[in-house]
């Protein structure tokens, strides 16, 4: 894994930042991915569970990453955790149907930057990832 | 044992889903208990529920509305993939907002998908099966609530 911990800088003096979709939905994924709109925010790789996602953390690096939590083989609430062990500088938005603020919390607790309830606007997406890089 | 009251819950998590993702309300019609073994669209959404309540939720549509949504969801995918996982993700979406009001206990499946086969519906002491009708512009479609 690339020696990394914040978002890159480039000629302008701007930080640049890298991307990873993780959901188990193509959908999502690809909806997600439409739907931003930042020059600094570069897509890397999606994933369609934890385990997968862990796999292309180490290969890409990502500086911002959407997670899911209810996926196969490896849900989102532990991968958070991994991924937090890995680079614990990288900002996670949650992006979930879970509706209970106890689930959110936990997802905080594990080293979140954000929660996005299922179904969203790309209004709210934008908003809640805008955050994030802040 | 599930009560009508609680049927409400997953009546505005359905209006939700169509008013934000679809971008159009959807008219929701009245509740009524399910007897039998119920019909079914082309595809249907399922996800099996665990902790303190127990049972399935299921979201059954016809491929003419999913291609509809999808196209206002700004998809350019139509293939059955792509109905099967739609169809799963609305399933998805409203169980997991119900969580708002049943709490974390209210465990959640990864969605499993059913293309034109009927769904089994569980046979459990107190397990109460409700219909909620759905319609959206010119099509109907169908949520189950199984719960113990």
């Amino acid at each position: 894994m690339p020696d990394s911990n914040g978002p890159a800088v480039n000629g302008n003096g701007k930080r640049s930042f890298k991307l990873m979709i993780v959901d188990d939905s193509n959908i999502m994924r690809r909806r997600i991915e439409r739907s931003q709109h930042f020059e600094d925010l570069q897509l890397v790789g999606t994933a369609g569970n934890g385990l997968e996602a862990l796999e292309l953390f180490k290969k890409t690096d990502p500086d911002v990453v959407t997670m899911d939590l209810t996926m196969p083989r490896m849900g989102g609430i532990e991968c958070i955790g991994q991924l937090v062990a890995l680079k614990p500088a990288v900002r996670i938005l949650v992006i979930s149907a879970l509706a209970d603020k106890a689930t959110a919390v936990e997802a905080m607790e594990r080293g979140a930057n954000g929660f996005l309830n299922k179904p969203f606007t790309d209004r709210q997406l934008n908003e809640a990832i805008a955050d994030l890089m802040r | 044992m599930l009560h009508e009251q609680e049927l409400k819950t997953f009546v505005e998590g359905t209006t939700n889903f169509f008013e934000v993702a679809a971008q159009q309300p959807a008219s929701i019609g009245s509740p009524y208990l399910m007897e039998g073994s119920p019909a079914v669209h082309e595809y249907t959404g399922v996800i099996n529920i665990s902790g303190k309540r127990e049972g399935v939720v299921y979201f059954t549509a016809p491929k003419a509305m999913l291609t509809v949504l999808l196209m206002k969801m700004q998809e350019n995918d139509f293939s059955h993939e792509t109905m099967r996982d739609l169809v799963g993700e609305v399933a998805n979406t409203i169980s997991g907002n119900a969580r708002r009001d049943f709490g974390r206990d209210f465990v959640i499946s990864v969605p499993s998908v059913l293309s034109g086969e009927k769904p089994q519906i569980p046979q459990k002491p107190g397990l109460r099966s409700f219909i909620i009708p759905i319609n959206w512009r010119s099509h109907s479609a169908k949520l189950i609530v199984s719960l113990t």
